[in-house]
């Protein structure tokens, strides 16, 4: 079974700047696929380049076993759900949705047959009549995804979609979208730069930066065993130690990273450090610590004492908790 | 303290600014609406009186009629100018004018189409200037001098048919001048050339609307069309074009009147067949048949109405 895209040293420069730099990359055929990484990365530009919206500058791409390059994207059987949804304006949703089964030839009673059944699936039955400018934000999500989804692609392309939604609708879409992939068997690729997203939605995470794959591996692999200092910095906001600390702490001159929930305080053994500053979360609060001139980020529970600031803490991990990158991370 | 302590002097409400200008800004700040009767008043009048008043004006005058012993205007309600108008004669400038006013249009738009994509999609920072100069460059020198030009360049012994000798090709010149209808003596004096002039000077007034149009459809719909299957002329046709709609017809609405109404270009350049805005020049002036000329007047008012009407219905603005 060939992969459902492959990348192989893709590379694509603008001018001077490499958006993208010699990717080698391999997406599973019916897995949900995230691309991590901040603005700037290159993520959406190798989505662009599955499109087909980009040509590499070099390298080699593969959709399902074929060649991609020089490829325009109405020959790829790629849908792609855009940022800010795309949706035209002049046609009304059931239009939107039946525009790629019109552009194919589809006879108008099937082809508004199975628009509803799209707009079904989204949970937006009944809305055909409507425009775009009538939808809320999350309405118009979905009829993106709709239009997307009628014409039964090998791969979906998701351009963070749910940056422009609020909190409470991007987890419900979250989900729902995570049912839908599993539910359709349709390989997804999805780009993101909200690292819990990428968490929680993908089977596997490729974590970019600066047109480079840093990390590819499971949600798990990568919050726990981040292989670079970025990886452990973005996914999760994790402290990273420099070799000194590391060796003071733990006795090895090597990178490491600590998630500041698996740091505990208590008033004995452990090591000595002073607060500088808290800050309320909800559900916990952050402290940062100061241990020799090194900051430190310690996760509380809600309901655990808060110290107060400059007050002198000592702290402690389990020593499984400690991810040691090498010396060169 | 009591409530009716007013304290003052504390710095953060700060003082009136004072003068007639500070009561006047408070004034308009309380009320919004006097600053807008104040903003519409003048152009309102213009408009409604000077404007639609002298447009009313017309309407009544085309039904009066004329006495056709003493040349004085009756000033009795009745059709008989219209009847008039529907003279064979007459008739047939309403067509050839329509007719022009159309074809001038339909070249505008298709001529102006690519200049406008380039402009919106492609054309930054200099090339942007660069092709705004280009298109309003021409309107900023007189008409006449273009319109004049346009007679030497079009003339037997002119440019173009200078150029056409070079290559050899007169004879395309002459095998379409032979044509009826379109063709002359020279390109100078036929249809042809009249249609080339008012192409010539109308066409930035389309190419501007439909530039605006272009450059509020997002680029992403065209990717977006493209993604779900378009090949480029599908995404033309079925997006590109809907949306730019509103910006052809604007344009369309400028080359469609300015062709109806204008009777200096077909005087200068083309046959002795006279086009609505002559018939008018000609019945209000030497011939003093006011009446006639205002019936003259309604026609193009009528077509663009109808137009419009016929535009809405076919749904050409629905994306603005």
């Amino acid at each position: 079974m060939p992969y459902a895209v492959s990348f192989q040293q893709v590379s694509r420069h603008f001018g001077s700047v490499r958006a993208v730099d010699a990717v080698d990359l391999e997406i599973e055929a019916g897995e949900f696929f995230a691309m991590l990484g901040p603005s700037g990365s290159g993520k959406t530009t190798c989505l662009r380049l599955i499109a087909g919206f980009e040509q590499p500058t070099s390298g080699h791409i593969e959709i399902f076993g074929e060649t991609a390059e020089g490829v325009p994207p109405y020959r790829r059987n790629v849908n792609t759900v855009f940022q800010d949804y795309a949706l035209f304006p002049h046609l009304n949703v059931a239009d939107n949705v039946a525009y790629g089964l019109m552009i194919r030839g589809v006879g108008k009673a099937e082809r508004t047959r199975e628009a509803e059944a799209a707009l079904e699936m989204v949970k937006l039955p009944g809305y055909g009549a409507r425009k775009p400018g009538q939808l809320s934000g999350g309405q118009r999500q979905r009829v993106a995804l709709a239009r997307a989804l009628v014409n039964k692609p090998k791969v979906l392309l998701l351009d963070e979609p749910l940056g422009a939604l609020d909190l409470k609708l991007r987890e419900q879409m979250q989900e729902e979208l995570k049912v839908l992939q599993k539910a359709l068997g349709i390989t997804f690729v999805f780009v993101t730069h909200d690292q819990g997203e990428a968490l929680s939605m993908a089977d596997r995470i490729a974590v970019f930066n600066e047109g480079r794959i840093m990390q590819t591996g499971t949600p798990e692999e990568i919050y726990r065993r981040p292989k670079t200092r970025f990886v452990a910095d973005f996914v999760g906001s994790s402290n990273v130690l420099s070799p000194q600390l590391t060796e003071r702490l733990a006795g090895v001159a090597e990178w490491s990273s600590l998630r500041p929930e698996d740091i505990r305080l208590g008033s004995e053994g452990g090591h000595e450090a002073s607060v500088t500053g808290t800050s309320f979360l909800g559900s916990a609060t952050r402290l940062s610590l100061d241990v020799t001139g090194e900051k430190i980020s310690v996760l509380l529970p809600s309901g655990a004492r808060v110290p107060e600031q400059g007050e002198s803490v000592r702290f402690s991990w389990d020593t499984s908790a400690l991810h040691l990158m090498g010396p060169q991370a | 303290m009591s409530a009716t302590t007013l304290r003052t002097g504390t710095g953060a409400i700060l003082p009136g600014r004072g003068g007639v200008g500070g009561a006047l800004s408070d004034a308009f700040w309380r009320n919004p609406k006097l600053l807008l009767f104040v903003m519409l008043t003048p152009p309102l009048l213009w408009l409604g009186i000077i404007y639609l008043g002298s447009l009313f004006a017309l309407l009544i005058q085309s039904f009066f009629s004329i006495d056709e012993f003493s040349g004085l205007v009756v000033r009795e309600f009745t059709l008989k100018t219209y009847g008039e108008l529907l003279r064979p004669s007459n008739l047939d400038i309403i067509v050839r004018t329509v007719t022009m006013a159309g074809l001038v249009t339909i070249a505008s738009a298709i001529i102006a189409f690519p200049i406008a994509y380039f402009a919106a999609r492609y054309a930054k920072g200099r090339w942007k200037a660069v092709f705004y100069l280009g298109v309003m460059l021409p309107l900023w020198s007189s008409y006449l001098v273009k319109v004049y030009a346009w007679k030497l360049i079009l003339a037997k012994e002119g440019i173009l048919s200078w150029i056409f000798d070079k290559l050899h090709l007169t004879f395309l010149i002459d095998a379409w001048l032979t044509l009826p209808v379109v063709g002359g003596n020279s390109l100078s004096l036929s249809l042809t050339g009249t249609f080339l002039v008012f192409v010539y000077v109308w066409l930035p007034f389309m190419i501007l609307p439909v530039q605006a149009a272009l450059e509020r459809v997002p680029g992403n719909l065209l990717e977006a069309s493209a993604d779900l299957g378009a090949s480029p002329r599908q995404t033309f046709v079925n997006v590109l074009l809907p949306l730019a709609l509103p910006g052809i017809i604007a344009g369309s609405i400028f080359t469609f009147s300015l062709t109806l109404g204008d009777y200096i270009i077909p005087q200068i350049i083309g046959t002795s067949h006279r086009f609505i805005g002559m018939a008018v020049y000609a019945h209000q002036g030497t011939a003093g048949n006011i009446p006639l000329a205002a019936a003259f007047t309604v026609v193009p008012v009528v077509i663009m109405g109808i137009y419009l009407w016929l535009a809405k219905r076919a749904g050409a603005f629905n994306a603005l």
